[in-house]
């Protein structure tokens, strides 16, 4: 049983779905890592993704076009972050209450708004069209060496964004002018008042990103990896994104392998799903099983350090 | 040059908080061009809060401000700034988790394409400052990895890379080492030398005669003049800044001290800065006296008084309340030995401002047979008492259902010491009690903690006014940098200008002298 597992570990395909699988969450890993940083703690990611998820779907089917279909979950990411924003800076709500509103209204919001606009019920898979769903991308040379050609060349193309975005918001944070006072505000908002940043516009701008990038893994979602939206879509990605952005430390590649881990963990469980002498319910929580001992490790680590630089 | 002479005036500044405390009265501020120009006063003089409007932080209930001569209306810091005047906070605005260089151009950063952060560019500029000002700094080192002094040239490169041509000092050497402070003050000097005004906030006599040129005094708001400070001694300031004013005196029997209740040995503890909050602390209070502690707030009282109920846990030394050590205890449990604290901060640990009075009375005790009669609390017992402790102590409300937060300050603070002053205890901690409280509320409470401690309870009285230790209190001892700098055994036959002399370091008891206030071995 075990050589089995062992066996299928080892192969390409299961690299490609480790990659395939970490691209929703790295997407919103991404997303709060730029909240955080910024002193906001968005844990609407998983509205947002659920809601833009829907949006994407909708304007690609009515335009025919799945680009069109991919901004519009990036625009409405990022208007549902602004509004998060609204809530919590202007209206002083607290910031963690605005984001279960938001998480709320994409649970029972989306079907209210799904029904509006198309008059169905539960799910978009009689719209669907190979118009609609973001294009595979074989990247050329790569496609053709072996083992790796088949773990990371024809994936979705915002998969190959979403591992581009890790260096884009790397820069972002530490290469820019608004990166820079990005983490000023976030560490030290005080600092950041007291010479002039307006530490406001400061998380309003964090958050709209913040918002758009979850879009783009909301997108991910219907328009590739489900082909399709449904109520359930998000399934807990936008709060294991949290997890992701907590275990990488708030930076964006400790983000990213921590979305890989879960990725690893997630693409185990499918596998171990219909193996036989696992049970599928024990396998499923797999995942979240390790997000556990991830956040736990990495508590420890925290106050392991914190001890240190006491002494 | 006539009033141009003068860079910064003040006139006739008056600040009154909403909450009715008028922090300044009458200020006038006078600051010439090219001065070290000292600001003194006690905690609570008003010395920050004239400074705050003074960088645009508050806004004057009355009163001018006339910068280079020119009226000015200072709305924000970033107004002050424009027009010359820059902050050295005594809690540095920097960021811990960003460079030396990231935090000099924060807010104005250098940029390449429009776009990017210019870090080399950034890196010049403070290099550039550091050299024109002798600041040495690193500017590509975190934050968070430099020296306390490092950070503070940092906060002063700041002010001046945008061009602060007046730079205030909040006690800027409250937090560095006698080396680094030295070092401070020859870069003082030298921006003196450059042409720069330099406002320094301060309540150390020492480092006010070795640098500054004049000398504004305040005290309880109003400023008590402006010297020269070649030509005031140093006694002279001590009398000016601690003297007391109004004399409310409280009618006491002489104390009869029976044995030692709260005995404390050797208690150290260094803070996290590095800084030794406590050196070596040790006395005793015995049954039936009030132990004064007098000092000038920061120098320990308040770590002192976070180790005795537990609060905190020092680096070394004993505390003892009869016999049983208090250290690593909960509060339930020091409390248990008859330890009843009335706290500095009463809106955080005196009590719950959303709960009612009576919730507030009964915090303490819930736990208590008396209303733990059943598996639910007897009610009738709790209200009966809680109204008994109203009538008794004095509190005017409506009810006991009403909310504490909504009480004035003296009631909310007759709330906390009905509660501290009723459950019998044999030591009582009372922190700065009747700080901006009434007067009628003030004497109440000084009352009945002469009253307890003349029934038997040992009473330890923190308190930065001078007047009420030296009326309360039976005897006293005067802290100063963390140590016991006095002992007098008979407060009657004080001096305040005695007093000031070792509040402020001018003075210290050998260690026989102090040693005198450990009644047991």
């Amino acid at each position: 049983m075990f050589e089995q597992l062992i066996s299928m570990v080892f192969t390409t395909s299961f690299g490609y779905s480790i990659i395939r699988i970490t691209s929703p969450i790295l997407f919103a890993a991404l997303a709060a890592v730029v909240a955080e940083k910024a002193g906001v703690s968005n844990i609407g990611l998983e509205g947002i993704m659920g809601i833009s998820a829907l949006f994407g779907v909708l304007f690609a089917y009515w335009t025919n076009n799945w680009l069109v279909g991919v901004l519009g979950a990036l625009v409405v990411g990022a208007f549902l972050g602004l509004i998060m924003g609204f809530f919590a800076l202007k209206l002083k709500t607290d910031i963690i209450l605005a984001g279960i509103a938001i998480n709320l209204m994409g649970g029972g919001g989306t079907i209210f708004l799904l029904y509006l606009f198309t008059e169905l019920k539960g799910n978009t898979a009689s719209l669907t069209t190979p118009a609609m769903l973001t294009p595979r991308i074989n990247i050329p040379l790569i496609q053709d060496i072996p083992v790796l050609g088949p773990i990371f060349s024809g994936h979705s193309i915002l998969t190959y964004v979403a591992f581009l975005l890790v260096f884009v918001v790397w820069v972002l944070l530490y290469k820019t002018a608004t990166g820079l006072q990005i983490r000023a505000v976030g560490e030290n908002p005080n600092a950041a008042d007291s010479v002039g940043v307006s530490v406001l516009k400061i998380q309003y701008i964090a958050l709209a990103i913040s918002g758009a990038l979850s879009g783009l893994g909301g997108a991910y979602m219907s328009m590739y990896y489900s082909q399709s939206w449904n109520t359930g879509i998000i399934a807990g990605r936008g709060f294991i994104a949290l997890a992701a952005q907590a275990m990488g430390q708030g930076e964006p590649v400790g983000a990213m392998l921590s979305s890989l881990l879960f990725g690893f963990a997630s693409a185990l469980g499918n596998k171990m799903e219909g193996m036989q002498g696992f049970s599928s319910y024990l396998v499923a929580a797999i995942p979240y099983a390790v997000t556990i001992i991830g956040l736990v490790l990495y508590a420890a680590a925290t106050i392991k350090r914190i001890k240190k630089t006491r002494k | 040059m006539g009033e141009q002479e003068y860079v910064v005036q003040m006139k006739g500044i008056t600040k009154v908080y909403p909450n009715g405390v008028a922090a300044n009265q009458g200020v006038d501020f006078n600051v010439k061009r090219g001065e070290i120009h000292a600001l003194m006063g006690e905690n609570g003089a008003g010395k920050s809060t004239l400074m705050k409007m003074l960088f645009g932080l508050e806004q004057p209930t009355e009163g001018e401000i006339f910068i280079n001569g020119k009226k000015e209306t200072l709305s924000s810091p970033t107004v002050a700034i424009s027009k010359g005047i820059g902050m050295v906070h005594q809690h540095f605005m920097l960021v811990p988790n960003l460079t030396v260089a990231e935090n000099m151009v924060l807010g104005m950063e250098p940029k390449q394409k429009s776009l990017f952060l210019d870090y080399k560019k950034a890196v010049e500029i403070t290099k550039e400052y550091a050299q024109k000002y002798n600041l040495q700094v690193d500017p590509d080192a975190k934050l968070r990895d430099i020296p306390v002094g490092m950070k503070q040239k940092v906060e002063i490169l700041k002010a001046l890379v945008r061009g602060a041509k007046i730079l205030i000092l909040d006690e800027p050497t409250a937090v560095l080492t006698t080396q680094e402070t030295e070092e401070l003050f020859k870069e003082l000097v030298q921006l003196k030398e450059q042409g720069y005004t330099l406002i320094f906030i301060s309540h150390k006599l020492n480092e006010i005669k070795q640098i500054t040129d004049r000398m504004t005094i305040m005290r309880g708001g109003k400023s008590m003049g402006v010297y020269n400070t070649a030509d005031v001694s140093k006694e002279e300031i001590s009398r000016l800044m601690v003297g007391r004013d109004v004399i409310l005196t409280v009618e006491k029997e002489k104390a009869v001290p029976e044995e030692v209740v709260l005995k404390v040995r050797d208690l150290e503890y260094t803070n996290e800065w590095n800084k030794k909050m406590l050196d070596k602390i040790s006395f005793d209070v015995r049954k039936g006296e009030i132990l004064g502690v007098a000092g000038v707030e920061g120098n320990g009282q308040r770590e002192l008084v976070d180790m005795l109920f537990s609060l905190n846990t020092p680096d070394g030394g004993a505390v003892t309340v009869n016999g049983a050590s208090v250290l690593h205890k909960s509060q339930r449990a020091v409390r248990d030995l008859g330890v009843s604290l009335i706290p500095e901060d009463r809106m955080t640990f005196g009590i719950a401002g959303t709960g009612t009075i009576e919730e507030n009375l009964m915090s303490d005790r819930v736990a208590s047979k008396r209303y733990n009669k059943g598996p639910l609390f007897d009610m009738k017992a709790m209200h009966e008492d809680s109204d008994q402790l109203i009538v008794d102590y004095k509190v005017l409300c409506k009810s006991r259902k009403q909310q504490v937060g909504m009480l004035s300050g003296g009631n909310i603070q007759k709330v906390v010491v009905a509660r501290e002053f009723s459950c019998n205890p044999v030591l009582i901690i009372a922190d700065q009690p009747t700080r901006g409280i009434d007067v009628g509320a003030t004497e109440f409470i000084r009352k009945k903690l002469v009253e307890l401690s003349r029934a038997g309870a040992a009473v330890l009285l923190v308190s930065a006014d001078l007047n009420e230790v030296m009326e309360l209190s039976d005897s006293l001892i005067i802290m100063c940098n963390g140590k016991i700098a006095a002992y007098f055994e008979d407060t009657s036959k004080l001096d305040d200008t005695v007093m000031g002399e070792y509040m402020l370091g001018l003075k210290q008891q050998d260690e026989e002298e102090v040693r005198r206030v450990q009644h047991e071995a």
